[in-house]
């Protein structure tokens, strides 16, 4: 493996990678690692295109690492990975794409990750983000995700797109059924002139279903963020967004919710909130002894936590 | 060790410190009362560096600090509790000791810290510094942010406001042992006669201006009676 392999698969997480018991590594297209174990099996399509991760059931503490790495400037390409999570089984999936680009010509990873949840799987899914490179051709990432929920199953799903992606466009749909629940928790700082879109929308289809989304971004320089949420309640069932938002400089945050109960016993809260770094939290952290430049990047630093 | 000289204040056109002449010295413990309005935030504010005097002097040790801003002051030594506790997202009571005396910290060393101000149980560092904490343990981490610096300067702004009685004992508590323990000297707004009661020295103002300056034994029965007259007014 090349050192800029290797950095990147460190900026998302997955520097030991090689160390762990299941994983996939794809780069510029191509497989180039996979490690299986009895109880979680990992398949590429018939087309390339793709891996499928079948988890067995009752599968208990399966770790699947999934990372992507681009290198090559005017690369573009879609990958479809789907997840089969069996009945009772208890995984984390960690996924993420580096992406480094030292041309002019753009670089492009599409994700689309379709996730299948049997009666009462457990699935926590991280999912990191980054760019680097000196050229003028931009990182682009737009990760797709779509959650399928059988009934007592849970899953969180934790984002951070922390540095270097000039263009994103996320998407996730989710899909609840009875006793479901999904948590999301999305952590984005974009600068110089990136841009970044966020569009959440889930149904809770089951009884007792519940969501808890919370996004927490900070959009410098003249950058600009868009978050977009959309919840269906269809039954007896809970849902809770939370956007949260800094601005500084010329950054510039939209966020629109939109909730839509269809049964008299949904439960749907919306809260956003967008505004520069409160004054009296600087005054705080000087009044520490840290000067307003060291005091706003504590500020920031606390928030994307 | 600290002096004030001719400080003044306007805002909208308004005086709120009208010449204040003040001078402070080491290991003692003041307390500065008065009625609401009567510009001892202001003048706290002024000490901390968070406004700027209109015009007057600010000597630390002899040495002009009227223009230093409030980050300098808080590394010559000078510490500050906010009368409204600042909330953070994200960073924990944990966070927020370390950031407090800027060096790496122990849990250990946290719990001995929070001790002092009451609180016990180890739970509390992994909690966010946010509205899920009540007013009065908020504002007891507060004050362990300012205990934690040792400052030179210790100036605590309404410590009572926004709490309720049972925090309110154990603040007392936490002044006592300042008082006795305190190498630095201490300063206090308040208008509760237990916190008077600790005071070496108590300030009086009234509409921008040093009303009294003296002792407890000086000062409270003049307190008690202004109070009493302020009422009947």
């Amino acid at each position: 493996m090349q050192e800029t392999d290797k950095s990147l698969l460190e900026q998302i997480g997955a520097s030991d990678i090689e160390t762990s018991e299941v994983y996939n590594i794809r780069k510029n297209g191509k497989c180039i690692g996979r490690k299986t174990n009895p109880y979680i099996d990992i398949l590429s399509k018939e087309d390339g295109k793709g891996i499928d991760v079948h988890v067995k059931d009752n599968t208990l503490f399966g770790m699947v690492h999934i990372p992507v790495i681009v290198t090559e400037s005017g690369f573009t390409e879609s990958v479809y990975n789907d997840f089969y999570i069996g009945k009772n089984s208890n995984v984390i999936i960690i996924a993420g794409c580096g992406i480094h680009n030292d041309h002019h010509k753009n670089a492009t990873h599409n994700g689309i990750h379709r996730f299948y949840l049997e009666e009462n799987a457990k699935v926590k899914y991280v999912e990191k983000h980054y760019g680097e490179g000196t050229g003028s051709g931009d990182k682009i990432l737009n990760p797709v995700t779509e959650i399928y929920m059988k009934k007592g199953s849970m899953m969180t799903m934790d984002t951070v797109q922390i540095k270097g992606v000039d263009s994103t466009n996320r998407e996730t749909f989710a899909k609840l059924d009875d006793d479901t629940s999904l948590v999301v928790q999305e952590k984005v700082l974009t600068s110089n002139k990136q841009f970044s879109k966020t569009n959440f929308k889930v149904k809770l289809k089951g009884k007792n279903a519940s969501t808890h989304i919370t996004s927490r971004s900070v959009a410098t320089d003249s950058s600009y963020q868009e978050f977009h949420s959309n919840i269906i309640g269809k039954n007896a069932c809970y849902a809770h967004v939370e956007c949260d938002a800094i601005i500084k400089d010329q950054g510039k945050v939209k966020a629109i919710p939109e909730v839509y109960a269809k049964h008299v016993d949904a439960n749907l809260i919306h809260e956003a909130a967008i505004g520069k770094i409160a004054g009296e939290q600087l005054l705080k952290l000087m009044s520490l002894g840290f000067t307003e430049k060291e005091a706003e990047e504590v500020i920031i630093k606390g928030f994307l936590k | 060790m600290l002096e004030l000289k001719d400080i003044c204040f306007e805002k909208e056109h308004k005086k709120i410190l009208d010449h204040i002449n003040l001078t402070f010295d080491p290991k003692r413990f003041y307390v500065m009362t008065g009625p609401n309005g009567s510009g001892k935030s202001t003048l706290v504010k002024i000490i901390m560096g968070i406004e700027k005097p209109d015009s007057g002097q600010i000597l630390f040790h002899g040495k002009d600090i009227t223009h230093l801003s409030l980050d300098e002051r808080a590394r010559l030594g000078f510490g500050y509790a906010f009368q409204q506790p600042v909330t953070f997202k994200g960073i924990t009571v944990f966070d927020l000791l370390k950031l407090a005396v800027n060096q790496d910290l122990d849990k250990e060393e946290a719990m001995e810290i929070l001790m002092r101000v009451g609180i016990t149980s180890r739970h509390y560092l992994e909690r966010e510094v946010n509205h899920s904490l009540s007013g009065g343990e908020l504002k007891r981490i507060e004050i362990a942010t300012v205990l934690a610096r040792k400052p030179l300067v210790s100036i605590f702004d309404e410590p009572e406001a926004g709490i309720d009685l049972w925090s309110f004992q154990s603040l007392i508590d936490v002044f006592q042992q300042i008082e006795s323990t305190s190498k630095g000297m201490t300063l206090v707004i308040s208008h509760q006669e237990r916190i008077l009661n600790i005071a070496d020295q108590i300030i009086l103002l009234e509409d921008g201006k040093i009303k009294e300056v003296g002792n407890r034994d000086k000062m409270m029965p003049l307190i008690l009676n202004h109070s009493k007259k302020m009422e009947v007014d």
